[in-house]
């Protein structure tokens, strides 16, 4: 059964398995998600069984347990503290290396084939907003570059949201629109366990056929449509996007601010589980034998004081400026940078936050505040 | 959004990786300043007045420091470094002979045709002449491009002034007005005392026809700024040069976010009606 202009295709949990010995046969990395530390996690991964099948989130701010649900989805949860980011973006990773004799090696520039089994669609948004970050200036970002060419991206469409999730609000989710080259949406029911695959590129659609999935039925299809519909009415989140940009722009002296920062412990979990947070710092490391010297780069975060230290001190001291550093970031100039927002919805800064602090809240407490204040 | 131009990169270069250059003189300017000239083991350094480099001392890492010479002479090119941390001191420490990487240049750098044909205000506080003073050079060069020239330099001692030879090469030019003050003078200092800003009572420009450049802490950038408003400048005539924390110099770190500009690919020069609504606010 073909929609508009593409082919939809069924597999079943075998056929996403070979899916992976075929990813696996051309040569690709195949990373999805696994339970690790009572937490759904991405990492290598071989064969579906490796999935947490039958696992669901319960998430809320400052809040995220792993349950089991009853039966053998394998896509029924939402997303972890991991994002997508950890692989293409890596954490830490090795600039350069330096001889003593003057001899200057840059970073790996092979380009490594790797595959994500599981992308949500907020997390497709996330890569393409690290796209632009990363590749889309006047100088790109080598390192994500090469990580970034040989992606092969199976997407799943999310059946039920969690809690802290408010990707419709943000246009992102909960469907993959675009930017993969399979997504999948998940149907379980009466016993009977299949995935709608809708292919997003030639690659795709050829893998599919390599695995011998079956053209899709139209009963099949409007029961994946159904429960995509379905799904659209179960956000208990929203946010309102629009006039985002100007309200934090008109309201940097908020008082919302000293309340958050009361509880803010500036810890930069946020930053560091965000799937757009780009910010880096550098560090020179030298082996005791003085015979190179490398540089690494790392993640950081603009909740560390360091991080906006010039000689003197740092620009912004207080925790009050370093969280509206980080939430007019996030909804207000990310739009002057690169022509969009640089949150997606996806609730993991919400649900990793010791304190519970939830951006949208407090985005939409400060636009409310402004309101009364008549500013 | 401007629409952005990928950068290329001399061959064998990437992102992250510089240039070694060879130290070919280092001369103190005040007790910890000091200015390094350096010449590329390989090409030329093609920059503008106001665009900074990323300066490398092997195995202690990089500072972000403006070029300070004269930007004609791309096979040897000058930074002014202040030691003030463990990589500038390293930096300030170079003797001749010794090896720097470089990675740049970078940044926007001064707009230098608009001034033309008008009068041109430079004011600089402390180090921060070491960014003008490839502008005042270009422009000492082409001088029968510009109308008036003032160059009004603070420093908080005798001392701390740099460029001495220099100023004084400056200061006997028939078409050049320079005025210099420092905050507290010695037993020698014949010259004004103040701060900068209160050179601003000998100079009146025209408001109408002149081009203002100014550089030094944000304190005396703002103060400054005040002054040459109430002179009647507007604020898209007044530009300044900003100094945030740079890890990468090409807009990738994120650390010299100001509002919505990285101060690094989209500064350092602003224009003061680019930041007027963010400058001297705190904590930004």
């Amino acid at each position: 059964m073909s929609f508009g202009n593409v082919d939809y295709y069924v597999i079943g949990p075998q056929e996403l398995d070979g899916l992976i010995r075929i990813l696996h046969g051309m040569g690709y990395t195949v990373f999805g998600p696994r339970v690790r530390d009572d937490a759904i996690v991405y990492d290598e991964v071989d064969s579906v069984s490796q999935f947490p099948v039958g696992v669901r989130d319960r998430q809320g701010p400052g809040y995220y347990r792993l349950e089991k649900r009853g039966d053998e989805a394998v896509f029924g949860y939402v997303v972890g503290p991991h994002s997508w980011k950890k692989i293409l973006y890596p954490a830490r990773v090795r600039l350069l290396t330096v001889t003593r004799k003057g001899e200057v090696k840059p970073h790996n520039t092979d380009s490594p084939k790797m595959a994500f089994i599981g992308v949500r669609g907020c997390e497709l948004a996330a890569i393409s907003v690290l796209d632009k970050v990363l590749l889309g200036g006047p100088y790109v970002d080598p390192i994500y570059a090469v990580r970034r060419k040989n992606l092969f991206i199976v997407a799943v469409n999310c059946t039920e949201p969690g809690e802290n999730c408010f990707c419709s609000s943000m246009g992102t989710g909960p469907e993959a629109s675009s930017g993969f080259d399979i997504a999948v949406t998940e149907v379980l029911e009466d016993g009977v366990h299949y995935f709608v695959a809708r292919p997003g590129s030639n690659d795709g659609q050829k893998f599919l056929e390599q695995v011998g999935a079956r053209k899709a039925s139209e009963e099949e299809l409007v029961k994946a449509a159904s429960l995509m519909e379905r799904s659209r009415t179960l956000f208990r989140k929203k946010f309102e996007a629009n006039g985002c940009r100007e309200a934090l722009y008109n309201n940097l002296e908020s008082p919302v601010y000293a309340e958050v920062a009361e509880r803010c412990l500036a810890c930069g979990n946020c930053t560091l589980v965000c799937p757009t947070c780009f910010c880096t710092t550098t560090e020179e490391v030298t082996p005791l034998s003085g015979e190179k010297a490398e540089r690494w780069r790392r993640w950081d975060s603009c909740f560390n004081a360091d991080f906006s230290y010039i000689h003197g001190g740092p620009i912004r001291a207080s925790r009050l400026s370093r969280y509206r550093q980080w939430i007019t970031h996030k909804l207000s100039t990310w739009v002057d940078q690169f022509g969009m927002l640089g949150c997606v919805g996806c609730g993991r800064c919400i649900t990793w936050c010791p304190v519970g602090i939830d951006i949208a809240e407090e985005a939409a407490k400060i636009r409310q505040r402004a309101v009364e204040a008549g500013t | 959004m401007i629409a952005e131009q990928k950068i290329q990169l001399e061959e064998g270069l990437d992102t992250f990786t510089f240039k070694w250059c060879r130290v070919v003189s280092r001369r103190r300017e005040t007790p910890d300043t000091y200015t390094l000239k350096i010449k590329p083991l390989n090409g030329s350094v093609n920059y503008s007045p106001g665009q900074f480099s990323m300066l490398y001392r092997y195995g202690v890492g990089e500072a972000p420091i403006s070029f300070s010479g004269d930007s004609d002479n791309g096979k040897q090119v000058e930074h002014t470094v202040r030691a003030v941390g463990g990589v500038t001191r390293a930096l300030a420490s170079a003797q001749p002979g010794d090896t720097v990487g470089m990675r740049g240049p970078f940044g926007n750098g001064w707009p230098l045709k608009e001034a033309e044909g008008r009068d041109v205000v430079v004011v600089a506080g402390g180090i921060g002449l070491a960014p003008l003073r490839p502008l005042i050079r270009h422009f000492l060069r082409k001088r029968e491009k510009i109308g008036k020239l003032y160059i009004l330099y603070g420093a908080r001692s005798p001392a701390e002034l740099v460029y001495k030879k220099e100023l004084q090469a400056w200061k006997k030019r028939l078409d050049t007005q320079l005025l210099i003050t420092v905050d507290k003078g010695d037993e020698k200092w014949r010259g004004y005392i103040g701060v900068v800003t209160t050179l601003f009572k000998y100079v009146t420009l025209d408001p109408e026809n002149t081009y203002a450049y100014v550089c030094g802490p944000e304190i005396m950038m703002r103060f400054t700024i005040a002054e040459l408003r109430k002179q009647g400048l507007s604020d898209d005539r007044i530009f300044i040069s900003m100094e945030r924390n740079m890890r990468c110099g090409v807009g990738l770190c994120g650390h010299c976010q100001f509002g919505p500009y990285f101060v690094c690919k989209d500064g350092p020069v602003f224009s003061y009606s680019e930041v007027s609504h963010l400058f001297g606010r705190r904590e930004i």
